[in-house]
């Protein structure tokens, strides 16, 4: 098939949008796994728990998904903390290898897909908003607002995150004791206290994440399983601890899925996708950006 | 106990066991037995790069279907008994071990990890793609019905996997008590300083790899056999990975003990619950045990054993002391 | 005093009899008579395996309100098989060696069927296939039969209905773009659907698949308008099916005819979501409410299903699996009670040599299992308003334009016409 400008025009575009969305899914993870160096395997299971808020607030009171996550940020702040508070008390103060916080998240991850499962049934779930069907078109560019909202919404995220952990205290704190625990104790702070904030806002995260995926496609329990290997390919790719860098990350995921997809077969998208990651972790461990 | 006295225990104590499976009448004990003993091979085989070494695999999956999809391969091109596919499957999943160990020579910790799932997925989208297995229409694999001896040819599965338990056990055990093992321990309790002390660390993190994936791909090539059908979906099934991360974890990770416990309690309560409670509550089981086991026993029943054994001993010690006037000697000896 | 005592006894024995009789008939004390299953209650075949459970139920139900299978009551044993393929030989095994079930029936889909069938064989169990494709054609058991009315050359018949209805579209077609799942269903659809293609001599200008975790669907979408084709073929399972139906609306896809064998558009989910934007698709279907599918017993089974699913959390419409699953058991059933007798070998036989009439028609199968003659329809979706259910009950919405005798309408063309 022969490359057509128009056509690689619109599947990069594609992967621009999709990528925005991946960065919402994955900025979790670039704060827990990426700053706190705590594997929160169950994180996709908290996505599809924010994925249920949106459907069950908008299919009783026909809220905006969108609207319904960010009231809900709040709550999902509180539960990131009380998770985060559990693992403090029996993992980290002990001092126990990774391994074992390992476990228990994806212990957490079953014990959620299973509570939905029970509640919700096994049935594909979906959001009904304004915003679901119509297209812009630019020429050639075709800008369904089913994924130009998630991104435009995930960029605004991303800029806010980027700011807060810049400008505040608790922000550059956060940003602290991901690298020198030791100065962050001089400067007065907790790092208990910083790191149960953080891994609050990285579960919030999850609550914006779930609007976008519900309205990007219909939802169902186990579908947080097909993100686990995305989320901690872009963290990784992306390198850790660098926001700028996930994001690149992400849109570099999406644009190549969509490109895939587009010229050779969408078969071959993860084989690529995973590729592409395996050869930088091979290559060049730190990622795009990364500081280690 | 020397290696070679180990060895003849397991082969007496797993003959001993088969002679007595025989004696049970109906054949659901040996479905359901493959898959436990399945597991003890999986378990075993994560937890010597897991657990001794201290390198966490997400990818059990490739290895394991890797060595199911080879013998799907030879069975559309010629017939071969089944002992010969686990070799070859076994020396498949070995080889792509120590690709794997090759490329990952420097990843750390949860890198190591992530990279080992991205391995996961891209086999599985080439199996997916590779026709000729049948790809993401999967392929019928036909069993015999009866095999000369035994009878069913279930009876049979369950004895080659009898065997690889057996196996994999004893190697697990050898490995322990040799120079790879101290050399994996060093690994493991602290890389850097391992390597500064002059431990081939890289040799043996392939030699790790390697045994590990050619064990988990001896598990995985009689699983056409068993199912009758197979798909990439259910080859790579996430239960594979998880139940051999969380099998060594709840036995213990230590000692080749561990996996073998884990295994046989998880494995067991698994197709259990399948035939009693059957719903969605079957996955709720694993995750409240992983959550429960690591909380509560980080060791792992292993560890919750020896630390019964251990307090025992210390009663028994403070008794002794009492009888030969203890305290008196405890008052008098320096401190 | 002999007559006396002789009247008396008379006196109690009328007043028994008569107080038995006003006993309602239900099935006695008897053992009961139990059919094992392994069905996909949890994992992603869940949707369907739910259904057909409750459309089974019901059927147990009705049995034994009725008096049971041979005067026995009716018993359903199941386990959940999870959706996964190494399950099903334990569960089967399990239910014949230790349940000692008297009778089995499958669960759904050909990766839940084909595992069983090394354990079935042996013992010589009949075994109703509850939808799968070609399973028999591995096995060649002469006690298997599929309830999905595929035909017997499955993967042909299953989708030439497709073709025909396409190529009486107006302009006639000349280039086809097939495009599916990697996943065992739309392999094997794809598949038959180019042998088809290349025997009418019709073009394929795009032939790909895609893993079933793609997100975004809009780049496949316009590749394949990138090569310009008349037909576009679509075989997929309903999270694509959705996907897919969306990405066309937001490209905007310019053809003459869409559709093909998407699954997910026959359940209330995807219809209810879809709404509007299915006008105009020619989809695989089984069943619609039209005049000419009013088989006996199918509104009664529906009107007692549909309550009973939304309660259950299973698909509200039953338009897909349920009649066909309380079909099998209809057949299981009425063989036991003919041949009098739980023979697994005169049961074979029976259902072989017997037309039965069921809630889904009258069903004959052929040799190899599969149903002699395949009655898989295709419907084209026309003036739907809205995301109501309701007027997916009611006949005018679904256009049968596949196979001819039951037709309800002609092909409207083009699709990017209709489409809304």
């Amino acid at each position: 098939m022969g490359v057509s400008l128009d056509l690689l025009l619109g599947a990069v575009v594609a992967g621009v949008l999709l990528g925005g969305f991946y960065a919402a899914v994955s900025v979790g993870i670039a704060i827990s796994f990426g700053m706190l160096d705590i594997v929160n395997i169950a994180h996709p299971a908290f996505i599809i728990l924010g994925s249920y808020a949106a459907y069950i607030v908008n299919s009783s009171f026909g809220l905006d998904p969108v609207v319904t996550a960010i009231v809900m940020l709040p709550v999902f702040f509180v539960l990131g903390a009380a998770v985060y508070e559990i693992y403090y008390a029996v993992f980290e103060r002990r001092g126990d290898e990774a391994l074992r916080g390992l476990a228990f998240f994806f212990g957490l991850l079953f014990i959620v897909e299973v509570a939905l499962i029970l509640v919700f049934g096994v049935d594909y779930r979906f959001v009904e908003a304004r915003y679901i069907g119509p297209t812009l078109h630019y020429g050639p560019i075709d800008l369904p607002l089913r994924m130009l909202v998630p991104f435009a919404v995930s960029i605004l995220l991303m800029a806010g995150l980027q700011l807060y952990l810049s400008r505040t205290f608790t922000g550059r704190a956060i940003m602290a004791v991901s690298q020198d625990r030791l100065a962050l104790q001089l400067m007065s702070a907790s790092p208990a206290k910083i790191k149960r904030i953080a891994f609050g806002i990285s579960i919030a995260t999850a609550a914006l994440a779930g609007a976008f995926l519900i309205i990007i496609q219909p939802v169902e329990p186990s579908i947080g399983r097909d993100y686990i290997g995305r989320v901690f390919a872009i963290t990784v790719l992306g390198g850790l601890g660098s926001f700028p860098g996930m994001l690149a990350a992400a849109v570099l995921l999406g644009v190549v899925e969509s490109i895939t997809a587009t010229f050779y077969g969408p078969s071959w998208s993860p084989a690529v996708a995973f590729g592409v990651l395996l050869l930088t972790l091979a290559f060049r461990p730190s990622g795009i950006m990364g500081r280690r | 106990m020397r290696p070679a006295t180990f060895w003849l225990a397991a082969v007496v104590v797993g003959a001993a066991f088969f002679g007595l499976s025989l004696q049970v009448p109906n054949q659901y004990y040996f479905q359901a037995g493959y898959v436990v003993l399945q597991y003890i091979v999986l378990a075993t085989a994560w937890n010597i790069l897991g657990g001794y070494t201290g390198y966490v695999n997400f990818g059990t999956a490739a290895f394991f279907a890797l060595g199911a999809y080879s013998t799907v391969a030879l069975y559309k091109l010629l017939p071969l008994p089944l002992p010969v596919l686990v070799m070859i499957g076994g020396g498949v999943s070995g080889v792509v071990g120590f690709g794997m160990g090759y490329l990952t020579l420097r990843l750390r910790g949860a890198f190591f990890s992530i990279a080992t799932l991205a391995l996961a997925v891209v086999m599985q989208t080439l199996i997916t793609n590779w026709e000729f297995v049948g790809g993401s229409r999967g392929a019928y694999i036909l069993r015999p019905a009866q095999v000369p001896l035994l009878g069913n040819y279930i009876i049979y599965l369950f004895l080659v996997m009898l065997v690889l338990s057996v196996l994999a056990i004893g190697i697990a055990r050898s490995i322990e008590r040799s120079r790879l093992g101290f050399g994996f321990a060093a690994i493991r309790d602290d890389e850097q300083a391992a390597e500064a002390a002059g431990v081939p660390t890289l040799r043996l993190k392939l030699a790790a790899t390697t045994l590990s994936g050619a064990l988990m791909g001896m598990a995985g090539a009689p699983l056409p056999y068993y199912v009758t059908y197979l798909d990439p979906a259910s080859g790579f099934n996430l239960a594979y990975a998880v139940n051999s991360i969380a099998m060594p974890l709840i036995g213990g990770m230590t000692s080749w003990v561990g996996p073998l416990i884990g295994a046989l309690f998880l494995g067991t309560v698994q197709q259990l619950a399948t035939v009693t409670i059957s719903s969605a509550l079957n996955l709720l089981i694993v995750g409240l045990l992983l959550v429960a086991f690591v909380v509560i026993a980080p060791n792992g029943i292993v560890g919750l054993f020896n630390a019964f054994l251990a307090s025992i001993r210390e009663r028994g010690l403070r008794k002794h002391w009492k009888r030969a006037g203890g305290d008196a000697v405890r008052r008098e000896s320096p401190r | 005093m002999g007559r006396r005592l002789l009247h008396a006894m008379n006196r109690w024995l009328a007043a028994t009899i008569f107080a038995a009789s006003l006993a309602p008939v239900t099935a006695g004390a008897a053992e009961p008579i139990k059919i094992g299953f392994g069905m996909a209650l949890t994992g992603g075949l869940a949707g369907n395996g739910k259904a057909a459970l409750v459309a089974m139920q019901i059927w147990a139900e009705e049995m034994n309100a009725k008096g049971g299978l041979l005067g026995r009551p009716v018993q359903l044993v199941y386990y959940d098989d999870q959706t996964n393929p190494a399950q099903v030989p334990g569960i089967y095994t399990k239910l014949l060696d230790v349940d000692k079930v008297d009778l089995v029936i499958s669960g759904y889909g050909t990766n839940l069927q084909a595992p069983a069938m090394p354990v079935i064989m042996p013992r010589g169990m009949v075994f109703i296939g509850l939808f799968g494709l070609a399973v028999n054609d591995q096995f060649h058991y002469d006690r298997f039969f599929q309830i999905q009315p595929n035909g017997e050359n499955a993967k042909i018949s299953s989708i030439e209905g497709f073709f025909a209805a396409a190529m009486t579209a107006k302009p006639t077609p000349k280039t086809v773009a097939i495009v599916g799942a990697d996943a065992e269903y739309p392999k094997v659809a794809t598949e038959g659907a180019r042998e088809i293609v290349q025997k009418l001599g019709l073009k394929i200008v795009y032939d790909r698949s895609y893993p079933p975790t793609t997100v975004d669907y809009t780049p496949i979408v316009r590749a394949i308008q990138a090569t310009g084709p008349d037909v576009v073929y679509l075989a997929s399972y309903p999270p694509d099916s959705a996907g897919m139906v969306r990405a066309v609306h937001e490209v905007g896809l310019k053809t003459t005819v869409f559709g093909g064998g998407l699954i997910g558009l026959q359940f209330a989910a995807l219809k209810q979501q879809l709404g509007e934007m299915l006008n105009g698709i020619i989809c695989y279907d089984l069943y619609a409410p039209s005049p000419t599918m009013n088989f006996p017993g199918i509104t009664e089974f529906l009107t007692k299903y549909q309550p009973r699913a939304k309660a259950e959390g299973a698909d509200q419409l039953g338009f897909y699996l349920p009649p066909f699953a309380y079909a099998a058991m209809q057949v299981l059933g009425q063989a036991v009670e003919t041949t009098k007798g739980l023979d697994q070998g005169k049961i074979a036989q029976y259902i072989h040599a017997t037309t039965f009439k069921t809630v889904v028609g009258d069903i004959k199968f052929a040799t190899n299992g599969e149903w002699a003659k395949a009655r898989i329809i295709f419907v084209q979706y026309r003036g739907i308003a809205g995301n109501d259910l309701d007027q997916f009950k009611k006949p005018g919405v679904e256009v049968i334009v596949a196979p001819d005798e039951f037709r309800t309408g002609d092909v409207e063309a083009p699709y990017t016409d209709i489409r809304h």
